[in-house]
């Protein structure tokens, strides 16, 4: 039963391969891509529905028992994120169908695409450190091919600055994890728990853990590393934003909550101290970045950013109450994200362009479009009873209770300025008129909005019947609060 | 020999941030070039450096002897070695597409996007 872990890593590195294969043919390429991440979506729901039974499922790979071997560990995090990958990664095909141009096809698009799932994938169900990295570059190499696709030139300008940050970022995990060896032996993360707490030296462990954080926190979009995703992620075209929007960001956010909850919680006062004041100030310069930006896609990519820096709160808060309002966050946000990329590329389609100052009479043209933006736009901003809503309101209250009064009021004043941002997008593509209107009469094709009804539905649904989600996200809290049980389940009988 | 060492992958570093942050690109890369070696050094120097002891089992007791080289610090390095190879084959390529299309080697040109 356990070898169902590996298969939401073996299906898109397979449908990679194929797809590869059928290199000549678009059209086979198309229905390779769809049947893949259909069957991805369906093993990552019957690895959910295992994992909610069980708690933890281990794989030792090729028999090789931890610590020594390679575990693959899909616990409660790990799945939610495998299962909303798979949401998100399922409706950026279906999207690609129409909107990815055949020039990008022809140079690969569909392989890089499934090679990024595995990469994604990989990362979050590792239990071991030195693989997290191997993933980290497979998922880093795919996405340098998608950034560069077409070769335009903010897109090589942009691609400059993501691949130096991203090998940089690289470098430093490398050397941390060589440091890590080098001081307890292993790599294995629950191996390394158990021998974190005997290490006498805890300024070495910290200084480690600050490598650590550092390198995930350039790859995560935190405060002050943020600078490479505003200037990349809007270069290429809209289908791969929003997956990089949806996906890359948030591993490097689930690297952090793996590694502050599990490996480093020997000096909580020092490290999640840090990482508040990251997540206060990664918050405020994200939406005050949006705040001056008229570009839709430059908008909503600050608005990752400060999107991020809740995430990153949450986490330092370190309650099960704020852990869980964390992970409450992290699979709202990657939904109402991508959808929001997404819809920004209908509106192309319907207005050839992403400046707001050239856009307007949307929500005359196409009310239903205009519908389906606001419910993820208002879901961002938090308002009620959208999923946006219950995120922030969890991680809030937990601020609250833990006395993070500074932290929290700048959650609240972020969240105001977030819906400032997004009326701001709502007055002037789809409230004003149009300065400049092409008076011609373009249709919309249909598999582009299906996958924008979808997932506009299930913020829709995480909003309205929040009760099984919010149970779920204190599951995970108290779970990852717990390492006791994940070392258990990896380790097995060992001390 | 540790510490010649920490010095020689400090070295590295220093250098290497040095060279990323000149404006050329293809200096740039070589300070890609120069971080993905100081990494592996680092791996390899704090995994404990042994000379003239290769991890081998004992030919009759079928046990490794003590004091030898640690195995698994060298098998990262090179998995290391390979990814890096991959990712700075792949910088090359950029860089020199960048430069057609921009038309320069000048990171301050390249702010197109920042703005």
């Amino acid at each position: 039963m356990s070898n169902l872990v590996f298969l939401p890593i073996l299906i898109p590195l397979l449908a990679g391969a194929v797809t590869l294969a059928l290199w000549r043919s678009s059209r086979w390429q198309k229905r390779v891509s769809v049947i893949s991440t259909l069957v991805y979506l369906i093993a990552s729901v019957m690895l959910a529905q295992t994992v909610s039974e069980q708690g933890h499922i281990v794989l030792q790979v090729g028999g090789w028992q931890a610590p020594f071997g390679i575990s693959l560990v899909a616990d409660f995090l790990a799945t939610i994120m495998i299962v909303v990958t798979a949401v998100v990664a399922f409706c950026a095909v279906l999207y690609s169908l129409v909107s990815t141009p055949g020039t990008h096809i022809k140079f690969g698009y569909f392989p890089l695409l499934h090679l990024l799932l595995a990469g994604v994938s990989g990362a979050f169900l590792t239990g071991d450190l030195f693989n997290l990295f191997v993933w980290f570059e497979v998922m880093l190499l795919a996405s340098f091919g998608l950034l560069t696709l077409g070769g335009e030139r903010a897109q090589m300008e942009g691609a400059i600055k993501y691949v130096t940050i991203n090998l940089f970022s690289s470098a430093l995990f490398l050397s941390a994890i060589g440091l890590l060896y080098g001081s307890v032996g292993t790599l294995n993360m629950a191996d390394l728990a158990v021998k974190l707490q005997d290490v006498e030296q805890q300024g070495l462990v910290n200084a480690i853990a600050l490598m650590f954080m550092v390198s995930f926190s350039i790859k995560a979009g935190a405060f002050p590393f943020f600078f490479w995703l505003p200037a990349s992620y809007h270069t290429p075209i809209i289908a791969v934003s929003a997956v990089f929007a949806g996906l890359l960001t948030k591993v490097g956010v689930y690297a952090l909550y793996r590694m502050f909850s599990l490996v480093f919680t020997g000096d909580i006062e020092f490290t999640h101290e840090i990482l508040l004041w990251v997540g206060v100030l990664t918050m405020l310069s994200g939406v005050l970045g949006a705040a001056s930006q008229f570009e839709i896609r430059r908008i909503l990519s600050f608005h990752i950013i400060s999107q991020i820096g809740y995430m990153i709160l949450a986490l330092a808060i370190f309650t099960p109450a704020a852990i869980a309002g964390g992970v409450f966050y992290l699979f709202h946000h990657i939904i109402v994200k991508t959808n929001l990329f997404l819809i920004a590329g209908l509106t192309q389609m319907l207005q050839g362009t992403y400046e707001l100052k050239q856009m307007g009479s949307l929500y005359r043209q196409r009310p239903w479009l205009a519908a389906l933006f606001l419910i993820p736009a208002m879901s961002l901003a938090g308002l009620p009873p959208l999923s946006g809503f219950f995120a922030k309101f969890l991680v809030i209250e937990a601020g609250i209770t833990s006395q993070q009064w500074i932290a929290t009021g700048v959650a609240l004043f972020v969240g105001l300025l977030t819906l400032y941002s997004m009326i701001k997008i709502w007055a002037e593509a789809f409230w004003k008129a149009q300065p400049e209107a092409s008076g011609k009469d373009i249709s919309l094709p249909l598999l582009g909005v299906i996958p924008v009804a979808l997932m506009a539905a299930m913020t829709l649904i995480i909003g309205l019947y929040a009760e099984p989600f919010i149970q779920l996200s204190q599951a995970t809290g108290e779970q990852l609060l717990t390492p006791a049980t994940y070392i258990q389940a990896v380790l097995g009988g060992q001390p | 020999m540790s510490a010649l060492m920490a010095v020689a992958i400090g070295i590295l570093f220093a250098a290497s941030l040095y060279m990323m942050l000149r404006r050329s690109i293809v200096k740039l890369v070589m300070g890609l070039i120069l971080l993905s070696n100081a990494a592996n050094l680092v791996i390899f120097t704090s995994a404990g450096l042994t000379s003239g002891a290769p991890p081998l089992l004992d030919k009759v007791t079928k046990e490794a002897p003590v004091g030898v080289a640690d195995p698994l610090a060298q098998a990262l390095i090179l998995t290391a070695i390979v990814i890096a190879f991959g990712v700075l084959a792949f910088s090359v390529v950029l860089i020199h597409r960048a430069h057609e299309v921009v038309q320069t080697d000048d990171l301050d040109q390249m702010k197109d996007t920042d703005q």
